[in-house]
């Protein structure tokens, strides 16, 4: 089949993929540009695992065609630490034990940090919005939560 | 109350970071869907779809001619179909949904894809069985030749029938017809559980690698125990296990999951890398995964239980029957404690109870988080508030006159030895929660939004105790730099195993937190250590890792006592890597010193330690005897609105209390226990596989339902110490009790809000309102 030529910027960096016109972004992602930190877990757009910042947006990247993206600007966890210096969202999940497994908690760090970039000071309630679309099994989303609001109250 | 905060030690007790936190929010942790080798395969298996068929006929001549596919295998082309744990490979026979027909390993998931619809098959199908009942009907299809039948309510060798033969314990103390004879209220109830799928966000996945110069097959595989994983290995290709490795990779939820499909996907990608010579991954799709992964078994209760005026619990007496799907290997051992805890943690003196296991063409039941006891702990204590009813007497005043206390014997006529805070949990928790005011007042209400409140009270036996062995070893190797190695074969699984581990190891030898490195497990690297299952990682097993590290402490003592020329008088002791004189602190000197001495003049390094587990004596024809060295107990109260015009529950507030004899890591503990809160909400009130003639009809999150971060109630986790010096640092297990009782509180807050009880879970739109599901399901 014939492949798409694709320019994105990804973490900042430009970059030009063939793509399949099938492909979701996640495949792209993971497959082509071996950013894994990209989950899938259900490739339904239900559990968050595979969340992603497209133009500030969170999307789910198994219900995203990766040939929509032309021109886009996409942060993946891998582009959320700045030079070695970790986020303050993901020092947070560290100093509130917001993570077990690890699985679901790249969907979760971008789904708060988008949320951040537009709302600085989200509510509680705002923020169990933000996250709502990020399944977990393990945490109960309470330490989650706190982590989120002490970034949130800084 | 004996809340944390009390204990002195110097590492353990504290919160101290995960050490796995960092690769886990930078998204560099590598799973093992995330693995990949030069000139990998994409491999894939083709299920039956049918609750019970023959394979008629299996053409796989279309799919191996595709351009890019490498190997097409049937049944009849593996060396053993089926496996050495009960579950097939492939087969030819499919006996429940997800039965595997065909695999096949393709250069790319789109031919992968086209490979796996060009393979045509043609099936008999045959007559099947699903439910509890019809299992155990006279003449119902035999599903499996193992299969035993009932005389006298007896499961017999040497019958037929639908019964699961080594499943079945019997519980005898006492003598109930005396007991039920002195009983002034005796009452019989029927209460039923669903299937629950464990819903880890990752699927399942595998790489194998063959190396065919040394004949090793390596897998890296999301496996929650991967010496279990690495049985399955040897097994599919008839090697010995010395040449099957297993690598943990970092496992995304597992939950008692992630055994017999990660086993069988390793088996099946080993075969795939032998035949084709090259790497192969496997990666199920959530689809595969709900219909072929394990789930928690449905139970049906039937029980009786008696009592005097005044409120004395004489007699129970139960049958406890779960459903094991087509193939098990896991109600074996979930019976036995589904058995000890059948009769709740109450001082009755005259038990008799049944406990078994069927086969049917369901899906397979397997070890998922409590193991038994979330079924168990609703039926009990909807059976004891029911009881209280029927006595007319309040359920607190019930719970005081027969929870078990300090010097009693539990149902397997057990003496309580150690410290036992039960009672004053229990007291606590009412307390503070005003449960007796609010239940009374719920009990009065009108108006369409009703309030309920629920009280739990149950403990648990800690670690496997009489199941199986509860051993495990420890491995701690010192570096001349001061660093540290430890492993040992206990898996992280996302509980915080690595954080717990490390700081014991830190604990017990005196050297810093941040001093110890715990990479994760290589089958090659260290031996097997028994699963990592029952809660028993920190309470059991790590007492391994507490005596290696004691030894070793004791080793470099010894060259920090020649270092610091300190004389037989004195006493040396280590904290926060430096040694030092007791009572002369200026005379110290670095682990590093005294690692780089040991290197060079000859000396031990390298220290492994075997924990062997108490004995218990317990006479498996009874159920009587010691079943567990430990309890750990757990108080659970649960808040709830009822929309009366719609069923919807809404569950506003869980208190969750727990006895953990000594906290390791209170962080990691609440993760637990606020974890345990979402899942055991999720069993009460949405979650449910629902099978329907063996057809499974929610395959992803779309329709299979579990609490979201807006669904979550207000949590209140209450951390109890006390003084029981059976685990690890007097450490007891968390991990399943944090759910085990929140199902059970949810569903007696329901009765308490709405005046009707929940039977069968889960509480869903349907059941509250109208007391039956209108949708496909019916009883498994």
């Amino acid at each position: 089949m014939e492949k798409i030529g694709l320019k994105m910027i990804v973490n900042g960096t430009p970059v030009s993929v063939e793509v399949s016109p099938f492909a979701r972004l996640l495949d792209v992602l993971r497959e082509d540009l071996h950013l894994t930190g990209t989950k899938e877990g259900c490739g339904v757009g239900e559990c968050g695992a595979c969340t992603v910042i497209v133009d500030g947006e969170t999307v789910n990247t198994c219900l995203t065609l990766a040939a929509s993206m032309e021109g886009k600007c996409i942060t993946t966890i891998e582009g959320v630490a700045a030079n070695e210096e970790l986020h303050p969202i993901q020092q947070a999940f560290i100093d509130y034990a917001a993570l077990q497994c690890g699985f679901c908690t790249p969907g979760l760090v971008l789904s708060a940090k988008a949320l951040l970039d537009k709302t600085p000071h989200p509510s509680k309630e705002e923020i169990k919005v933000a996250i709502s679309g990020n399944l977990c099994r393990c945490t109960g989303y309470q330490q989650v939560v706190e982590a989120i609001e002490a970034v949130a109250n800084r | 109350m004996p809340l944390m905060g009390k204990k002195k030690f110097n590492v353990i007790n504290q919160a101290k970071k995960r050490v796995d936190a960092a690769d886990k929010v930078t998204g560099r942790a590598k799973y093992a869907g995330d693995v990949v080798f030069q000139d990998m395969l994409i491999a894939g298996c083709l299920h039956g779809h049918r609750a019970h068929a023959k394979v008629a006929k299996i053409d796989t001549s279309k799919a191996k001619a595709l351009d890019g596919v490498h190997a097409v295998l049937t049944a009849a082309d593996i060396l053993k179909p089926q496996s050495w744990a009960d579950y097939y490979y492939i087969t030819d026979h499919v006996k429940y949904i997800g039965d595997v027909v065909a695999i096949v390993a393709a250069e790319t998931k789109e031919i992968l894809e086209d490979a796996l619809k060009a393979i045509e098959v043609e099936y008999e199908d045959m007559p099947g069985v699903f439910t509890v009942d019809e299992a155990l009907q006279a003449d119902a299809p035999q599903i499996r030749e193992k299969g035993v039948g009932l005389v006298d309510g007896i499961p017999t060798k040497g019958t037929k029938g639908n019964i699961f033969f080594e499943s079945y314990y019997a519980l005898r103390k006492g003598n109930i017809a005396e007991g039920f004879a002195q009983c002034d209220v005796v009452i019989e109830k029927e209460y039923r559980t669903q299937f629950v799928e464990h819903a880890y966000i990752e699927p399942e996945a595998v790489i194998a690698i063959s190396d065919p110069f040394d004949g090793l097959m390596t897998v890296h595989a999301s496996s929650q125990n991967p010496y279990f994983t690495r049985r399955y290995v040897a097994d599919a290709l008839g090697i010995t296990m010395n040449k099957a490795r297993i690598v943990q990779r970092t496992l995304g939820g597992s939950f008692g999951g992630k055994e017999e499909l990660v086993g069988l996907i390793a088996g099946r990608a080993a075969i795939l890398a032998k035949a084709t010579g090259r790497p192969v991954r496997l990666v199920v799709s959530r689809e595969e995964s709900m219909i072929e992964s394990p789930k928690r078994h449905p139970f049906k209760f039937n029980y009786k239980i008696g009592a005097t005026k005044a409120g004395q619990i004489l007699a129970l007496e139960g049958i406890l029957v779960d459903n094991s799907g087509a193939y098990n290997n896991q109600t074996q051992f979930l019976n036995c404690r589904a058995m000890i805890h059948s009769a709740g943690p109450y001082n009755i003196p005259n038990i008799k109870t049944d406990t078994y296991g069927v086969f049917t063409n369901n899906v397979h039941s397997g070890a998922f988080r409590g193991y038994s006891s979330p079924q168990v702990i609703f039926a009990g204590e909807q059976l004891i508030e029911e009881l209280a009813e029927a006595l007319n007497m309040d359920i607190v005043e019930l719970k005081r006159k027969n929870i078990l206390r300090y010097g009693d014997l539990t149902a397997t006529s057990q003496r309580l030895s150690q410290e036992t805070i039960f009672a004053d949990m229990m007291e606590d928790v009412i307390a503070k929660t005003d449960y007796q005011a609010k239940f009374a007042a719920n009990a009065v209400q009108t108006g369409e939004i009703r309030k309920g409140v629920g009280l739990v009270t149950c403990y648990r036996g800690a670690g496997l105790g009489a199941e199986t062995a509860d051993a495990g070893g420890s491995l701690v190797t010192a570096l001349e730099d001061g660093s540290f190695i430890i492993n040992s074969g206990i898996t992280e699984n996302g509980q915080g195993l690595k954080t717990a581990y490390t700081q014991i190891a830190a604990e017990a030898m005196g050297i810093k937190f941040e001093d110890i490195n715990l990479m994760g497990i290589d089958t090659h690297s260290v031996a097997d250590s028994g699963m990592t299952v029952a809660s028993r990682g920190t309470v059991m097993a790590a007492q391994s890792m507490k005596k290696a590290g004691a030894s070793m402490k004791k080793l470099l003592l010894e060259t920090a006592r020649m270092l610091l020329s300190a004389t037989s008088l004195e006493e040396v002791d280590m904290i926060d890597s430096v040694a030092f004189v007791i009572g002369q602190p200026e005379r110290s000197i670095s682990v590093a010193a005294i690692n780089n001495c040991r290197l060079w003049t000859g000396k031990q390094l390298s220290v492994y330690e075997w924990n062997e587990p108490k004995e218990l004596l317990m006479n498996h024809h009874t159920g009587q005897g010691n079943a567990f060295p430990t309890y750990a107990y757990g108080v659970c109260v649960a808040e709830v609105e009822v929309d009366t015009a719609t069923g919807y529950v809404d569950v506003k507030k869980v208190t969750s209390a727990h006895d953990l004899g000594t906290v390791i890591n209170p962080d990691t503990v609440k993760g637990q226990i606020y974890g345990g809160i979402a899942m055991g909400m999720g069993f009460a009130t949405t979650e449910e596989i629902e099978v329907s003639q063996g057809k499974v009809g929610n395959h992803n999150f779309d329709s299979y339902i579990f609490p979201t971060s807006m669904d979550m109630p207000e949590m209140d986790a209450i951390l109890y110490e006390c003084e029981d010096p059976e685990g690890t640092y007097g450490a007891k297990s968390v991990g399943e009790p944090a759910t085990e009782a929140v199902g059970a509180a949810i569903a007696l807050a329901i009765a308490n809000a709405t005046g009707k009880r929940i039977k069968r879970l889960p509480a869903d739109l349907e059941r509250v309102l109208l007391g039956k599901s209108l949708r496909a399901g019916g009883d498994a």
